[in-house]
């Protein structure tokens, strides 16, 4: 599991690419969101489009990047969701927690 | 395993996270030969995860000396699998509903649901001196196009 960190117009954009799974994937992604927070990041698009797939950890890291976010007054939002994990964010019923969006710019206009 | 499995595999691993993947791999390798397609392989390797993650993680609580012994039969339009730990057990009733307003945020409690949605049955039985074995069952002949919780769009 990869992430690649960069910023545009403000926005801190985190790109996953690889399994969010238990164990080493969702530790990446909790170090990476604790790092762009603690680096005083508010606005955090994660783009998921090279991501295979997420397990139940995987998930609860993202809720927890979200929290984490939030209870610092910043906002965290989900770009280019793959299929299947859509499908896992529909059936956890996340998907009415997360703003999620299928383009960057407009992702970024929206913060 | 019932006797009517014609293809059984048992494999055991060492309580560690990094050997999830590997038995996830055999499992998909052992589905893939039988020409299980892709989608279906996705959604039965996810369950097996949470399966091993559980074991791993509340059964034998990350030692990695306590051994997870897995098993996989296939029938001919049937998967059953089988994942056992050394752990004192636990009451699967007693888990909370994650999808429950109060448990939304949470960020852990997803596991039985994430299994219970992707396979068509999960048992549990435990041993008189410990040591929980959870049961996933899945039908193989469902359609390409089948995601998690096909059974409940009629496609039984």
């Amino acid at each position: 599991m990869k992430i690649e960190k960069r910023e545009r117009e403000g926005v801190t954009i985190l790109a996953v690419e690889g399994k969010i799974t238990i164990g080493k994937g969702d530790v990446a992604l909790r170090d990476a969101v604790h790092e762009a927070v603690g680096g005083g990041a508010g606005k955090i698009l994660i783009d998921l489009g090279r991501v295979q797939t997420i397990d139940s950890s995987g998930v609860g890291e993202l809720v927890s990047a979200f929290t984490t976010v939030r209870n610092r007054g910043g906002r965290l939002k989900l770009l280019n969701l793959p299929a299947k994990v859509n499908d896992i964010l529909q059936i956890t019923q996340l998907i009415t927690v997360f703003e999620t969006f299928d383009n960057e710019s407009e992702a970024i206009a929206s913060f | 395993m019932g006797p009517s499995a014609d293809r059984e595999l048992h494999l055991t691993i060492g309580s560690r996270f990094e050997n999830i993947e590997l038995v996830q791999m055999t499992v998909d390798e052992v589905l893939r030969e039988r020409g299980v397609p892709e989608d279906l392989r996705h959604w039965i390797g996810l369950a097996v995860r949470e399966a091993v993650a559980n074991a791993i993680k509340h059964g034998n609580r990350l030692d990695p000396g306590k051994r997870v012994d897995i098993a996989v039969g296939l029938e001919r339009d049937r998967v059953e699998i089988r994942v056992g730990d050394e752990g004192p057990g636990f009451d699967p009733d007693r888990v909370g509903d994650p999808l429950a307003p109060e448990n939304r945020l949470r960020t852990d409690g997803r596991g039985i649901f994430y299994m219970r949605k992707f396979m068509d049955e999960v048992g549990y039985s435990f041993g008189p001196g410990g040591g929980t074995v959870v049961t996933l069952r899945k039908r193989l002949n469902s359609s390409p196009a089948a995601g998690p919780g096909r059974e409940e769009r009629g496609m039984t």
